[in-house]
Parts: C-alpha cells; structure tokens; sequence
C-alpha cells in the first residue's frame, strides 16, 4: 500500500523524502522563511523516525497554511484559526497519529487566539509549529498581533500604533507543557527545538521566527531575505545563555531556544484512564 | 441489547440515538436548551470507549468534530441557533470537504440571544443556506422524543452513506419532552458506515466520482496519505481554480444529495387523498396540526396533513402529490413564514398558500390551526 517507503530514522536526510515533489514548484515568495521552517521540520520528523502513513499535518489558512500540503503525508487544511481545534478532535480520536499543527501569527494568535489559549491550558499531545512572519503576507500585506510598533502595513499606513504579542509568554502563561522559540537562519537548532516538541509528551508550542520579504520586508526597507535573517540573528539571544552570564539580557532580544517545560500530565491520556476505570479496565 | 421501554426527554434520546447509531466523539459548548445532549454524552461515551470533549466555544466544538470524523469515528456535536450561527463556516468545510458529521440544532427564539428557553422553528433556513457558497445539505425535524431517537440514527446513516453533514432540527418543546420510548434492538438495527479507501495509494484519487457520486474516504494510518481541504479542488485532492474543475467539484456535492432523493426523502402523509384544505407542518408545529386536521375531518372538512421528515432536501414530488386536490396550503410554523416559502415557490402559482405563524416563544396551539383551517375551507 506504500509504494514510496521512506527511510525514516535511518540514512542521510533527504528532503524530497517527505515532499509531495509533483506539487512543485512551491508557491511561497522568493526569500519567504517558511520553506527553511519546513525543512527544519521534515528533518525532526525523519530523525525522530516517524512514519509518514501516521503522520497528520493540520494547518489553517494563509501562507503557513499553504505549507502542509507539500508534506507527503495525512494532510489537512482547514478553516482560518481553527487547525488546533481540529487536531484537538482528530487527536482524541485517534491517539495513534502524530499530529503537528502548522500555523501563522494571524492563524493562531488573531482569529485563533482562543483555540491557543485552551490547547495549552488542555495539554493534549499536538505539536504547534508557529510560523511568525510578522504579517498577513497572503492578503496583501496587513497589520498582524506580531508585527512591531511603528511598522508600515497596508492596514497602518501612518505606521503600527499596537504592540506586539509574545506568543511564548501567552502560551506559558496558558499552561503549555513545552514553549520555545527559534529563528530559521539556525536551522539545526531548529530542527532541535522542532523534535524537543515532537518528543514531548503534551501540547508543545514552538514559536518560528520566518521572514516576509516580498511583501513585508519591502514596504518597510528591511532589505533582501539575507539581510532580514541576519537581522533576526543579531537580535537573538539562546535562553542557555541566561545561565552563563551574570549580565541580563538587553530588552527586546528575541530570546530563543526551549522556554519553558512543565511535567503536567497529558490529556488524552489522562482521559482514557478515566474512561477505562468507568468501565471497570484496570489501565 | 435488549428493547426495553424507558421515559426518556427529547434530547437524551438524541444523545441515545447517536450512541446507538455508532457516534463515539462528541464535542460541544453549553447552550439552552440542547445542553443535556451534551451531558448525556459525558456520561455515556466513555463506557463505549468513545471520547466527550467540550470545547472552549462553538467554533471549536463542530471543527474538533470534523478533525475526529476525518480520524474515521462517527462524532457529533449539537447546539442552538446562537452556536448554530457561529458553526456555519465549518458545516461548509463538512459539506466541501466530504467529513460526515451530525449537527442537533435544538431550536429557540431567535434573533441573536433571543428566548433561549422558548421553542421557536427559525431556523429551516439557515440549515438550508447558513454557509456561505453552494453546498449541499440534508436537515431532518423529527417530532416526537422517540423520533428523535430514530432520526438521530438516520442521521448518522445519511452522513456515513454520502460524507456530508446533516442537521437535525428541533425545538425547546421536543428537547424537553418527555415521553416512553423503546431504544432500539441492536442487533436488527442497520446502521451505514462510511466507505473506506481500499487498494493501491499509487493512483488513488480521494475525490474521484463514483456510480453513486459519493467517493471512498481515506483513512488516515491507512497508507494514503491524502490532502484534504476546504479549497475548491479537483479529484486528486489539491486546489484548482480551473473553470471546468470547479464546475465539477461544485456540481458533484449537489448532484450526490439530489440524485438520492428517494433515499434521503422521508415525510408522513395523513388524509392527504382528498385533502382539501393541506396543512403542511413539521416538528412539535405538525403535532398541533395532527390533532387540527382529525378534528377538522370530524366537522366535515376534507383536511389533510403532510409532514415533512426530511426538510432539506425538501421531499417536493410527495408534497406536489398530496397537494393535487388541495384548494389551500396552510402552512403552521414558529417563525415569520420560512418553509411557506418553500412551499409556495412550489406549490404556489395552482394554490393559495397561508402561513399561520407565531413568533412569541410559544408552541402552536391546535385550536388555532382547526380555526384557519375552517377559514381556508369556507372561502
């Protein structure tokens, strides 16, 4: 039934293993983060040795959205700031599949700021790979909840007047068991911070700092994709390091690296054990 | 099981049927007057093995039961028009999508808040036409407790059979009910699972036609691998905005509900032979009417009663039948004259059709319905 059997957990990695290859070319933008952000992520899943036939990849609509159907595997692409809600469902159903949300800042933090808030507090097994190009990039180029002050959108065109959302703070705040945070020019440590999250026994949100260069870039002289994640780099600060130095770090870094981890028990599971002693099971 | 014959309200009958007809996920949000389906279904899934959740609000409870119905269980949620409203954009995602899934809209005042715990019938339309675009729907009005028992299961067959959502349709008046019913004989009981993909992934096309215009559902861990969207797309499963795919795509969701009519359509006639004076009536409003028509029949009146089981897809060659000998249509509803609309584009240029309509939060009292039957007969 699987023709094309990969190689997962074992070999060299090989992208155009896990991608669906008649699909391509891609439609994202030149210099767009969100191919880096992908690959990162196909590498965890290929070293963590997961099967492609259990794997399911929910996204939401926009251009995180448009990500997942490059992925050769159970791929679903559903109502705009929904996917956590529908991964919720198809996890508890099926506790079997691996299941990895990939969204965007106005996907997951604007219409579906809710769904984030209670799939933390809740702590079902999901992996929430966020990818935060500051900006809705697949309408033209609007003010997101990530975008900085004073930035030029198409919706702000005096310049943003509304701070920003820290994404990571709100979902340790809202209870999830792994929050972290990585910009794409470091791939490795992203596909690290990726396969933290994939190995995680409860809701893990990882937060990618991807660019828009085309759209969002543009309208603000941030300059070519280069330059834009070099900027991301300089601007970022590992978490590892707060425990090196004695100095604090100056404000506004990006801070990076796995943020927070708690031991709170994972819901699915904590369900199924409830629902077996009713009915008498001994787990 | 064996059938045994228990007092049960309209809406723990709903949860009943649903665990009967096979629904092992509910997710679902507090809202009057459907919220005991909800706690039924807290109870009762876990000792089948099945999985409640409620969800941090309505929009998450239908697209958490689609995520759990692609996972390839039989889920449901249910609601009021307030939720019902809010639930649209992803009843659209079920229908495009091809996700089965059963939605119990129990019925109150509306608009907005309105009386949520009045029983009103407005929302026939916003079953039919609630999301946006062209998208097929079935919707049933069941009018008792143990119909709401029976209809929950055919909704779950009716969903299963042609992966699309189906509404069920009832009010306070129903939900909060109670009434004797016998639970069904499991083992004559025909329930319809889906159909599922079998055979080679290589050239398996998810949303390639069929004979009966329903495709076979991949299931996930099965090997496929598929893509599945709310996007316009062609039969590989990818978006397309090619003119003759899209065309396609669309007129296969409708065509797959109206070429199954016979199966889909269910509806009651009574003294409709000779029928005069037609009341067309569904849910608790076609009690009131039952009861109007017999006493109708005893003063003379050539009264006759059809009732729609199956609202949408609106049974009109049974109701065109029934109506031959009509003079009048009179058609009673909790609302300002939904489904009159219906019956009049249908019925409307060979017959005088009248609404009797209350939009006070109260059921139709069946001297009101005998009183204007008797107005339509001597005209």
């Amino acid at each position: 039934m699987n023709e094309m059997k990969t190689k997962a957990g074992g070999g060299n990695f090989e992208v155009r293993d896990y991608l669906r290859l008649d699909l391509m070319p891609h439609f994202m933008c030149p210099g767009c983060g969100h191919g880096i952000a992908l690959r990162a992520l196909l590498w965890a899943v290929h070293e963590l040795g997961i099967d492609k036939d259990n794997l399911a990849i929910v996204s939401g609509i926009g251009c995180s959205g448009r990500v997942g159907a490059y992925i050769d595997a159970n791929t679903y692409h559903v109502t705009h700031g929904r996917p956590l809600a529908f991964a919720t469902g198809l996890k508890l159903a099926r506790p079997d599949l691996k299941v990895i949300v990939i969204t965007g800042d106005g996907d997951c933090l604007a219409i579906g700021g809710n769904h984030l808030i209670h799939a933390c507090r809740r702590n079902l097994d999901i992996t929430c790979l966020m990818l935060n190009n500051e900006v809705y990039g697949m309408t033209g180029g609007q003010v997101s909840p990530t975008t900085a002050e004073n930035r030029l959108t198409t919706t702000t065109p005096s310049g943003n007047s509304e701070p920003a959302f820290d994404a990571c703070k709100l979902a340790e705040a809202a209870g999830a068991g792994l929050v972290g945070r990585e910009v794409t020019m470091q791939t490795p440590a992203l596909r690290n911070l990726i396969k933290a999250g994939l190995e995680f026994d409860g809701f893990s949100f990882l937060e990618v700092m991807s660019d828009c260069t085309e759209i969002y870039g543009r309208k603000n002289d941030l300059g070519e994709s280069a330059e834009m994640i070099m900027a991301q780099k300089s601007d970022m600060r590992p978490q590892a390091y707060t425990t090196i130095t004695d100095q604090p770090f100056r404000p506004n870094r990006l801070v990076t690296g796995v943020l927070a981890q708690s031991d709170r028990p994972e819901y699915g599971a904590t369900y199924r054990r409830q629902a077996a002693a009713l009915r008498g099971e001994t787990a | 099981m064996t059938a045994t014959l228990q007092n049960l309200h309209g809406n723990h009958a709903c949860a009943m049927g649903a665990i009967a007809a096979g629904c092992r996920f509910f997710a679902g949000y507090p809202i009057t007057p459907s919220s005991e389906i909800a706690e039924r279904m807290s109870r009762e899934l876990p000792l089948v093995g099945g999985t409640f959740v409620q969800m941090e609000d309505e929009i998450a409870s239908i697209a958490a039961v689609l995520g759990a119905s692609s996972g390839g269980i039989k889920s449901m949620t249910a609601t009021s028009g307030p939720g019902f409203s809010l639930k649209q954009e992803n009843i659209g995602l079920a229908a495009a999508a091809e996700i089965p899934c059963v939605i119990a809209n129990v019925m109150r005042g509306g608009p907005s808040t309105g009386t949520p715990t009045r029983p009103a019938q407005g929302d026939i339309m916003q079953a039919r036409w609630g999301s946006h675009g062209d998208r097929p729907v079935i919707a049933l009005t069941p009018a008792s407790v143990k119909e709401v028992y029976d209809q929950t299961i055919r909704a779950f067959n009716l969903s299963e059979r042609y992966r699309t959502p189906v509404i069920l349709l009832f009010d306070q008046v129903i939900s909060h009910l109670l009434e004797p019913i016998q639970l069904a004989d499991m083992a004559s009981l025909e329930l319809v699972d889906r159909q599922w993909a079998t055979g080679s992934s290589a050239e398996f096309a998810p949303y390639a036609s069929t004979e009966s215009g329903v495709p076979p559902m991949p299931r996930p861990g099965d090997g496929y691998r598929t893509h599945t969207t709310g996007l316009t797309h062609g039969e590989d499963g990818f978006p397309s905005q090619e003119p003759t795919i899209v065309t396609q795509a669309t007129q296969r969701l409708l065509d797959k509900i109206e070429n199954h009519r016979d199966d889909i359509e269910a509806y009651e006639c009574h003294d409709t032979d000779d029928a005069e004076v037609l009341v067309v009536a569904y849910g608790i409003s076609a009690r009131a009417a039952r009861a109007a028509v017999r006493e109708a029949r005893a003063m003379g009146i050539a009264a006759g009663l059809f009732r729609p089981i199956t609202v949408w897809p609106f049974p009109e060659d049974a109701l065109k039948a029934a109506a031959a000998n009509a003079k009048a249509i009179l058609v009673p509803e909790m609302n300002a004259g939904q489904l009159r609309l219906e019956i009049e584009r249908l019925c409307g240029s060979d017959v005088k059709v009248e609404g009797l309509n209350r939009i006070d939060g109260q059921p139709i009292d069946p001297a009101q319905v005998t009183q204007q039957i008797r107005e339509l007969a001597d005209k």
